[in-house]
């Protein structure tokens, strides 16, 4: 028998709520809404970590310029703090190099760093995802009880079917749903508000397609000045007053 | 010291099983470590000598050490992971993460990062015995 799956809710009961920020494919952005999101979290006084579980392309770090930085060691591995966020990464241990990893390895490491991370009494942990809905999701769904989705698309049709896919597993399976963003917006379109009401979803912010962002990564405060960034809080300031209510 | 985790998952988890069989009195533990994890034996049997619960008072651990098979995915070829090839930085990173070894283990046939670890990767409860 693996061990290791019958402390993880155990690691996690300190933590008020876990949000998994995710999404049918690949380049919506769900990275930057996860970093900012924490980083928003915590600027609103809440204590905050971050878990980058997009194990073979990790960009959080890359985001918020994490650099020098490792955990440390004391019974398990507890998370440095990094802008304010307690921040874990597979790329402390990977470093900059490539990763390919499997189904099976990702299940793995996942498990193996639910299962020795020692997070503090937080009020929030954000989790980014790797997109799909591969191993992490559905290992996610089944080792953490409290998991809830917020859910990252872009105006594009083609990125919202892959969002109707991920939201009918999560439905089915009864996880609940915090709602969708609309990410990197250019027109007044509101088709994909339409349809993530039609999916019975809280269609939670549009985000404007903001050019400032690139010239913002690696650097926080940059970011959290971005059109984006400004969206986000908005999102953030909901979140938190459910969580009071 | 990630070893104490590693002990109190295993804790957990021989208790989780002693309760499903209702076993009122543990005997025995058997636990696997692979070599890959590079667990410390010593850290680990002393973490679990402070960490068991009264049930476990007369336990024995029993710590059984199994070789790292690797298999390439491209080539077939099996191998041995030894961590002596390794640099320090290298071996504590694949201890923290085995599956990191993905990112500095090559297959020495073909080069190859697509392997499979076949045996050997981490922890494992092997056995447990007790009285009903």
């Amino acid at each position: 028998m693996d061990p290791r799956t019958t402390v993880i809710n155990e690691r996690l009961k300190r933590i008020g709520r876990i949000i998994a920020v995710s999404s049918g494919k690949g380049g919506v952005g769900k990275s930057l809404v996860a970093t900012t999101l924490a980083l928003a979290l915590s600027r609103r006084g809440c204590k905050v970590g971050l878990f980058d579980l997009d194990f073979t392309s990790p960009s959080t770090h890359l985001i918020m310029g994490v650099k020098d930085v490792q955990p440390k060691e004391d019974k398990g591995i507890v998370p440095p703090v990094v802008k304010g966020l307690e921040y874990m990464s597979l790329v402390y241990y990977s470093a900059d190099y490539t990763t390919p990893l499997r189904g099976a390895d990702v299940s793995n490491a996942l498990i193996e760093l639910l299962s020795v991370t020692l997070w503090s009494a937080l009020d929030f942990l954000v989790i980014d995802m790797p997109p799909g809905i591969g191993d992490a999701v559905l290992d996610l769904i089944r080792l953490v009880k409290r998991i809830e989705f917020l859910i990252v698309t872009t105006p594009s049709q083609l990125a919202f079917e892959t969002v109707k896919k991920l939201v009918s597993l999560l439905q089915n399976l009864k996880v609940p749903i915090i709602g969708v963003v609309e990410n990197m917006k250019m027109s007044k379109a509101k088709s994909i508000r339409r349809q993530t009401e039609t999916l019975g979803l809280k269609f939670l912010a549009e985000i404007p397609y903001d050019l400032k962002v690139e010239g913002a990564i690696g650097d926080e405060a940059k970011l959290l000045d971005t059109v984006l960034a400004q969206k986000v809080k908005e999102i953030a300031k909901g979140i938190t007053e459910i969580a009071r209510n | 010291m990630h070893e104490w985790a590693l002990a109190e998952a295993i804790i957990t988890a021989a208790q989780q099983i002693a309760e499903k069989e209702k076993l009122h009195e543990i005997k025995e533990v058997t636990i696997k470590i692979g070599e890959l994890q590079q667990v410390e034996e010593d850290i680990l049997c002393f973490a679990l000598s402070q960490l068991k619960p009264a049930s476990f008072k007369n336990a024995e651990f029993h710590i059984a050490k199994a070789k790292t098979t690797l298999k390439c995915r491209v080539c077939g070829n099996t191998w041995l992971f030894s961590k002596n090839k390794l640099d320090e930085d290298t071996a504590e990173a694949i201890h923290f993460v085995p599956e990191v070894a993905h990112a500095y283990i090559k297959c020495p046939k073909c080069g190859s990062p697509d392997f499979e670890i076949t045996e050997g990767r981490g922890v494992w409860l092997e056995n447990i015995k007790g009285v009903r």
